[in-house]
């Protein structure tokens, strides 16, 4: 009963255990990243990107059709162009950094939908809005891999750095050149990683990997280690989870997991050991010194 | 031979000047304080000197000093206290020059960390997050990392502010320590009382160089008074400076 119910639909069925391979490796490299964002508070910068990558897969999908080289190539560069830009356009204007961002994903997603519809169908949008995490093909898998390997690898390299950019930027450079490459190639990671999220969550959904395991892994832990490792986790059962329920209720995949791992975001809020509401509104009491 | 010369150095923010054409040096093994009212120049004066901000004009001549063999204590104000980060972890940013991206911190190294927070008073801190410290116990972590980096020249921004009398003679200890190791000091103050106790000498600066020497004779009701007199405004439509460079 239990093994039809969390085993066997793995078992049966190919395209199931491409998907879970394929959320479970986007988990591994997306999740630590998420983490980072969150800690600078640029959460709302992971969100923009993720659509800013829309246009360029579109354009990549305009030249040749659903063809994963094309429309990564077309994202990779569309999500650095944007991320340049903002900061750009947020270093040299009036602008704040999160208006300049906001006003780059809108013009991006319009566009995004604008050229997929020059040439494609509904079925296509959907496809590229809310990805299709059951139809990962050899060449997508591989992607998602890779994006996870070089995530892990870099943020090993960059882990020191980037941790003192975080908290006392001040203080690295002034024993460091580190810290301006060490921003870039975060941000390289940011968009390299919602572009591989993309194929299998498309670009609406992109995101949610990301930054929701990194919110829930907010309540369970206080150290950045902890917190790296609680988010994969969370990201890795959101997508297990997910695709169960989307397969037994026929519910569609890539919005399952999101909502999965929602949900489990939204039980950290309540009941999370470190600020959790439960805990604030239930105090213990107070401890001698 | 001067740890520090400044020559007509003028530092600022797109093109107004900040600290405008100060000239002078500051000897090896000299207790510098550097004093002034809100907006005279003298954390920009650090930040030039620590290599975070380029000179609009002139010249820092740091005497053999690399930029990146300076300790340098930032304005607590300036550092994200809610990162989750271990007091042990960020005293240990200290050793970066030794262990960089990869190197190991060694059993050596574990020991003088140790020890850098017995001498700050933060023995049993080490698994701590910097949230939960108070502010003089985060600004004893910082001098913990200071004492790691065992630098020649010491630049601090405003070490005392906001914290109490206890943590202050504690820190104040430290940094005389240092004097005695014969290491340059130079430390942004605003409690002139401190001032006149503890440090030798003193830059008076309000944008210009107002005075610069021995404390007794920079520190008086004259000076102090001149100090408050120049301009902290930022004009617009100012013209180019013609002061030959």
């Amino acid at each position: 009963m239990l093994h039809d119910l969390l085993i066997a639909p793995f078992q049966d069925f190919e395209f199931m255990r491409r998907a879970l391979v394929g959320t479970l490796a986007l988990a591994l490299g997306a999740a630590p990243v998420g983490v980072f964002l969150m800690l600078r508070r640029m959460s709302l910068t992971g969100d923009a990107m993720s659509h800013a990558i829309l246009p360029g897969a579109a354009v990549g999908f305009l030249v040749a059709g659903l063809d994963l080289f094309a429309m990564t190539l077309g994202g990779l560069v569309a999500g650095v162009v944007v991320a340049v830009l903002a900061g750009l356009v947020a270093r040299g204007t009036e602008l704040k950094e999160d208006a300049a961002l906001a006003a780059f994903y809108l013009v991006s997603l319009a566009l995004g939908v604008v050229i997929v519809s020059l040439r494609g169908s509904n079925v296509d949008l959907f496809h590229i809005l809310f990805g299709s995490v059951l139809a990962l093909d050899d060449a997508a898998m591989l992607l998602l891999a890779s994006v996870a390997s070089l995530s892990l690898v870099t943020l090993a390299v960059i882990w020191r750095p980037l941790v003192m950019e975080c908290v006392d930027p001040n203080f690295l450079r002034s024993v460091s050149g580190a810290g301006g490459p060490v921003h870039l190639v975060f941000l390289a990671l940011v968009v390299m990683n919602l572009v591989g999220a993309f194929h299998a969550l498309g670009t609406l959904l992109a995101v949610g990997l990301m930054m929701l395991p990194a919110a829930a892994a907010r309540f369970w832990a206080r150290d950045i280690t902890a917190l790296a490792a609680i988010a994969v986790l969370v990201g890795m059962v959101s997508g297990y989870a997910g695709l169960l329920v989307s397969y037994n209720t026929e519910l569609p995949s890539g919005p399952s997991i999101i909502l999965v791992a929602g949900g489990i975001c939204l039980v950290s809020i309540f009941i999370g050991p470190v600020g959790g509401i439960l805990r604030r509104l239930i105090p213990a009491r107070h401890l001698e010194a | 031979m001067p740890a520090l010369t400044f020559r007509t150095l003028t530092l600022g923010y797109e093109r107004h000047p900040a600290v405008h054409h100060l000239d002078g040096s500051v000897a090896e093994g000299e207790l510098l304080a550097v004093v002034g009212p809100n907006g005279a120049g003298k954390s920009t004066l650090l930040k030039g000197i620590v290599g975070a901000l380029r000179p609009l004009d002139g010249v820092i001549e740091r005497g053999g000093v690399k930029a990146r063999d300076i300790a340098y204590l930032p304005q607590i104000a300036e550092i994200d206290r809610s990162f989750p980060i271990a007091v042990y972890d960020m005293v240990a940013m200290g050793l970066w020059r030794r262990a960089g991206l990869f190197g190991a911190i060694a059993g050596t190294d574990r020991a003088r960390i140790k020890a850098a927070m017995s001498a700050v008073g933060l023995a049993g801190f080490e698994n701590r997050t910097i949230g939960t410290l108070s502010g003089g116990q985060m600004q004893r972590t910082l001098f913990a990392r200071l004492l790691l980096q065992d630098a020649r020249l010491i630049l601090l921004d405003e070490p005392f502010t906001a914290i109490d009398a206890r943590t202050a003679a504690d820190l104040l200890a430290l940094i005389k320590r240092w004097h005695g190791e014969r290491r340059t000091i130079l430390a942004v103050l605003h409690d002139l009382e401190t001032v006149r106790a503890h440090f030798p000498t003193t830059l008076l600066l309000a944008r210009e160089p107002v005075a610069w020497g021995p404390t007794p004779q920079v520190l008086t009701p004259d000076n102090l008074l001149r100090a408050r007199h120049i301009t902290e405004a930022w004009d617009d439509e100012a013209g180019v400076c013609e002061r030959a460079a």
